[in-house]
């Protein structure tokens, strides 16, 4: 491979990659930090790309939809949270299981009730910025990915902030460290978790949005998404924030290369063979506590 | 002297950056009656979990009957005669009280089904657990849940028992129901290590006491030094 | 002993009726009911009996699928023989899974699987020798005597394969290797404290599940007289496998037999009469109400109604 094509696929990677970081936000703050076996996590955030979907057939912008609908998918995590509590963690001891097939079911039921209402079909969004690039210096930078790498890179900020500068942020962090102690200070970690879970899922819906302005969504989207979020998060280090940038570039450049070279259809394998890999040998990743 | 069963030499754990044990020493003899205190996150746990192999040390050796078990795996471990209970109490809940005993003694002991379900009986009888027999282990009351932990690691046929704070939480006249286990186990050859919070039990049970804290050893003796060791108020009561 | 009459009854059963006039239709919707009833028991030796979540049946059905394909078309190989090297192969791919992620926490373990899904299918995908994406078609071999039609001898191919893997369910349920495995679900850390050789009872489990797994699959290309990667790596495969064991129950080897037996007729009832999506919804429905309310499946539900009784095993 040229030197060029290499530096293209680097570039073109980091767009992906920081991009990628910001998908896997949610699942960093729902798993790494509530151990809740967030498989849904992708399957929220397809349906956050067809809510945008269809908020633009009214004419609004991907990104405004996106973040007019955090509040809403807040209220959805919140529930879900909720109900995955009452259900199974207070039951204790058989509710590994029966939580993971509980997730499973449901994004499963996501898959499909979009492709009931909405059909196999992929489904794309427009803006001023889907279909043209930027030119810098030697490399044609397509400005949707510029657009979802600027977003990517404002919501992980301002999601790591919350966490370590505000009160509730770092109640959150608390809950995930010590549970116990948070329960003498008099707080109440469920509420905390039930919070952080409809933070995680309101983040989600922005990721969606940018999935959908990044290309076309389908509903089977969220299959592919399983293995590059849960890779970002496992290679980032359970609940840390920063690792999760730092992971999602790994992937981003890596996948970008192997499209580059080998062709679109390897290219989600490498999601997965990475986090295979990241398993094999080193599973609390880059930054695990 | 007699011999030492269990040396552990200069073993490390860190959880990240955390130092969960540092480079701690000690060597309990055959048929010792050994104590192990130490204010919350002083270590406790995990060092017998280095020991029982629910953990790997990082360094130094762990050398139990006079060879290196490091690297062996915890149900190797159990094989050579170490068993231990859980501080909070981790019974197979599926499972009878009965059925609860017979896994260790099929899978450490290597008995078969009907000899080992016959010594089951025998040993919640001699733990006082024998009308329980049948009853689902996720139904049993505190202290009970304690004496089948006991009666478990009892169940692996140990030549040493690591009991984890098993009085913790429970009532005066419970706490003598347990010890009494325990001095009628140290009775017939069992060494034990035990970890507790509720000192007076400590002292009357154990022969020698370490005290850890923050990952490392800061005391060593007979109970009534310890005791008096200003170390060691230091310690629990936090400088 | 009552067991095995029960076996004898089932094969001769099946063979019965498919000497029988019966409607053609009942053997296809058969074979496919059986083949559920082979995929659930084989799930429930690893996410019943153990308790760890394979979201991946497609990828160890596919690779059965379509190493049958592979021995039918290099050898002609007759169906048995394709049966046995499916059960090889996806048994292998089960094992290298399960030496991979068996050693973390399950939820590592379950991500994996549906890895192993991906990546087993972009492989056949990218195989010209076994059609890649655009599939390929069979031509089944001459029908045996004494069956009328290729089908046929499939459903009663399928009948005894759902009667060995039954029997090979409760062999492990009953014997020492299932008291491992339940004390490993229940408590895996103090299983291991207590002399259970873990990872070595979790390897062998996950194997047999996977090998059951190819063997079901194996028959497939021959039912079809077609393959191609998209449905026989269909996600259907891994939402059902689970689903009919947490619905039938998952600790005794009744429970995936009757959770098959009546989701798969509800999957063969609503895709003809109303559609395939909505049928794999109401699965994944039907999946979500038991998991939530009737955590012990229909069996469980018996057992508290005081229908069956209490075991306590």
């Amino acid at each position: 491979m040229s030197f060029e094509l290499l530096l293209e696929a680097i570039v073109f990677g980091v767009l992906l990659g920081c991009f990628y970081a910001a998908v896997s936000i949610g699942l960093s703050v729902a798993f790494g930090l509530l151990d809740v076996p967030h498989v849904a996590h992708p399957a929220i955030m397809v349906l956050g790309s067809y809510c945008t979907y269809v908020l633009g057939r009214y004419g609004w912008d991907p990104i405004v939809a996106g973040i007019a609908l955090m509040p809403l998918f807040f209220l959805l995590g919140v529930a879900i949270y909720r109900f995955y509590y009452e259900s199974f963690e207070k039951r204790g001891s058989e509710a590994g299981v029966r939580g993971l097939a509980f997730f499973f079911g449901l994004a499963f039921i996501i898959e499909v009730g979009l492709i009931l209402v909405f059909g196999v079909d992929q489904r794309m969004v427009e803006a001023a910025y889907i279909g043209r690039s930027l030119a810098l210096g030697e490399f044609r930078l397509p400005w949707r990915m510029v657009v979802a790498f600027g977003v990517a890179l404002a919501l992980t900020a301002a999601l790591t902030i919350y966490l370590s500068r505000t009160f509730t942020g770092r109640a959150i962090k608390a809950v995930a460290q010590d549970e116990p102690a948070l329960r003498l200070m008099g707080a109440n970690p469920v509420r905390i978790k039930q919070w952080a879970f409809g933070i995680a899922t309101g983040v989600t819906a922005l990721a969606g949005a940018m999935l959908i302005v990044v290309g076309p969504v389908e509903p089977s989207l969220d299959r592919v998404y399983i293995g590059r979020t849960f890779a970002v998060v496992v290679l980032a280090g359970l609940g840390s924030m920063t690792g999760t940038l730092a992971a999602g570039l790994i992937l981003g450049i890596s996948e970008s290369i192997v499209l580059m070279q080998f062709g679109a259809s390897w290219a989600p394998a490498v999601a997965f063979g990475l986090l295979l890999v990241v398993l094999g040998i080193r599973p609390q990743g880059l930054f695990g506590r | 002297m007699a011999a030492a069963l269990l040396q552990v030499k200069g073993v490390s754990k860190h959880f990240g950056g955390f130092a969960a044990l540092s480079e701690v020493s000690l060597e309990v003899a055959a048929g010792e009656r050994f104590g192990l205190i130490g204010p919350n996150g002083s270590g406790k746990t995990t060092l017998i979990n280095c020991v029982s192999g629910a953990l790997r040390n990082e360094a130094g050796s762990i050398v139990f009957r006079g060879e290196e078990i490091s690297r062996l795996a915890a149900y190797q471990r159990t094989r050579r005669g170490i068993a231990r209970s859980f501080q909070i109490p981790r019974p197979f809940h599926s499972m009878s009280v009965l059925e609860n005993l017979v896994v260790p003694l099929g899978y450490v002991v290597g008995l078969n089904d009907a000899d080992a379900h016959a010594e089951a009986r025998r040993i919640l009888k001699t733990i006082g657990l024998a009308d329980k027999a049948q009853t689902p282990s996720n139904r049993l009351s505190q202290v009970e849940l304690r004496k089948l932990e006991l009666a478990r690691a009892m169940a692996a046929r140990p030549r040493l028992l690591i009991s984890d704070e098993a009085m913790a939480g429970l009532a005066g006249n419970e706490v003598d129901e347990v010890l009494k286990i325990l001095f009628d186990l140290n009775a017939t050859g069992i060494t034990i290590i035990m970890i507790e919070h509720i000192m007076q039990a400590v002292m009357r049970f154990s022969q020698r006491v370490i005290c850890l804290d923050a990952g490392r050893i800061i005391c060593e003796g007979a109970p009534a030094e310890i005791v008096k060791n200003s170390e060691v108020q230091k310690a629990y009561l936090g400088a | 002993m009552k067991f095995w009459i029960g076996v004898a009854v089932t094969v001769a059963l099946a063979a019965g009726l498919a000497l029988s006039r019966t409607n053609e239709y009942f053997f296809y919707a058969g074979f496919v009911v059986l083949q559920f009833v082979v995929l659930a028991t084989a799930w429930n030796i690893l996410g019943g009996y153990a308790g760890y979540v394979n979201f991946g049946t497609a990828a160890f059905f596919g690779i059965g699928a379509y190493t049958a394909v592979v021995l039918f078309k290099a050898a002609g190989a007759p169906l048995a023989l394709q049966i046995l090297a499916a059960a090889a192969i996806s048994g292998l791919l089960g094992f290298a899974t399960g030496l991979l992620t068996l050693r973390l926490r399950g939820i590592f373990f379950s991500i994996a699987t549906v890895a192993v899904i991906f990546i087993m299918e972009t492989a056949m995908v990218n195989w010209r020798y076994v059609g890649g994406a655009t599939g390929l078609q069979l031509l089944r071999p001459p029908v045996m005597e004494p069956f009328e039609s290729y089908t046929r001898m499939l459903f009663v191919a399928m009948a005894i394969l759902a009667v060995i893997a039954v029997s090979i369910a409760r062999y492990i349920e009953v014997s020492w290797i299932g008291r491992g495995l339940r004390a490993i679900r229940d408590s895996e850390e103090a299983a291991e404290c207590f002399g259970v050789p873990t990872l070595k009872l979790k390897l062998f489990a996950c194997t047999v599940s996977g090998a059951l797994m190819g063997a079901a699959g194996a028959a497939m290309p021959m039912y079809m007289s077609f393959i191609e990667p998209p449905s026989s790596f269909s996600l259907t495969y891994s939402v059902s496998a689970l689903a009919m064991p947490m619905i039938g129950g998952t600790s005794h080897w009744l429970g995936p037999v009757i959770g098959a037996i009546l989701l798969g007729s509800v999957q063969q009832i609503v895709t003809v009469t109303i559609s395939s999506e909505i049928n794999v919804l109401v699965v994944g429905v039907l999946l979500v109400v038991f998991v939530v309310a009737a955590p012990d499946g229909i069996l469980g539900l018996l057992k508290k109604l005081r229908w069956l009784p209490r075991s306590s095993r």
